[in-house]
């Protein structure tokens, strides 16, 4: 049986960072999936952008609770990034999903899921308004940084 | 290739059903796994729970929840996600899947878990959970049960290994 789940790359911090970058994303595979896990410097979000796009190209729209808000969803657009997560200075996970990512015709959606806890939980819906194929991914907290020990692994999916 | 998102086990409910679902002795050799559900309740228990080296302390987890109608958040210690009740539509179960990365490793251990249930009905839910198990072993066996009761015939689950290189 062919694999059809395959890890692409994996990084674990030495130190603490404020941004992780995946580069040379080959377009073999039909989706991708990152999971993030760790602690961060700060309760911030988490931001993703594609191929060293830093223009106003992104949107998201979340749907989650915190101990604060209770429930809330809320939306941007014309972002610089996508938001993927919420971080915390506690162990938290953050998974997200990006679907067709290397076909050249159509803007690039994805979907996260991020956890930390008691302290949140959300879903979250993003597009990348470029209709290029996915070749890096970088990861960003915003106001802060990962901590040392933060894991982020890169794992390919193929239809067939 | 080598494969790196594997099958450990699965378990499925027999004649009469079972209080819990046991993964014992989980290999050390992934990175992440992740249990992939299908579950009913013989009673009115409407909670999945978790528990991880047999340890059932230092849990917390927020869930977000929606039954077609109303949403709501809270805390519940082991919360994995809504249940199907035996007041439900017979032969409905619900799918839930549980991921916990590096789940071998010295952290604490935070996991992510949706639950949906649908019955062509009024019961339904759809949950989001966020959990968290302060303690840094490395998990060597997971056990799921209800609030209450037992899961029914047919009941399953399946435990995936995945790794990252």
């Amino acid at each position: 049986m062919p694999a059809t789940y395959e890890p692409i790359t994996t990084q674990t911090l030495g130190s603490a960072q404020a941004s992780v970058t995946l580069s040379a994303i080959s377009a073999t595979y039909t989706d991708l999936v990152l999971v993030v896990q760790g602690t961060s410097t700060v309760d911030e979000p988490i931001l993703m952008q594609f191929n060293g796009d830093t223009g106003s190209n992104y949107s998201w729209t979340q749907l989650g609770a915190d101990s604060g808000s209770g429930v809330f969803s809320s939306r941007a657009t014309s972002q610089t990034s996508i938001r993927i997560g919420f971080s915390s200075t506690a162990q938290g996970n953050h998974i997200a999903q990006i679907m067709n990512y290397s076909n050249a015709t159509t803007y690039k959606t994805n979907l996260s899921r991020s956890n930390k806890g008691a302290a949140d939980v959300r879903a979250i819906v993003g597009l990348w308004r470029n209709t290029s194929a996915v070749t890096s991914i970088t990861v960003i907290q915003n106001a802060g940084s990962f901590s040392s020990g933060c894991t982020f692994t890169l794992y390919g999916i193929k239809a067939a | 290739m080598a494969v790196t998102y594997q099958l450990i086990e699965t378990i499925t409910v027999g004649s009469g059903g079972a209080a819990s679902i046991a993964f014992a002795s989980i290999p050390q050799t992934y990175t992440d796994i992740k249990v992939v559900m299908s579950l009913r309740a013989s009673d009115t228990a409407t909670q999945i729970l978790l528990s991880l080296n047999g340890s059932t302390s230092n849990f917390s987890a927020r869930f977000l929840i929606g039954d077609g109608s109303t949403v709501q958040t809270g805390t519940l210690a082991r919360y994995v996600g809504a249940s199907t009740p035996s007041s439900f539509t017979a032969s409905t179960f619900g799918n839930a899947e549980l991921y916990i990365p590096n789940y071998a490793g010295s952290a604490n251990k935070s996991y992510s878990a949706d639950a949906a249930v649908e019955t062509n009905a009024t019961g339904a839910y759809l949950t989001f959970v966020a959990g968290l198990w302060s303690d840094t072993s490395a998990i060597t066996s997971l056990t799921l049960t209800g609030n209450t009761g037992n899961f029914v015939q047919y009941s399953s689950a399946s435990l995936y290994g995945i790794k990252n290189s």
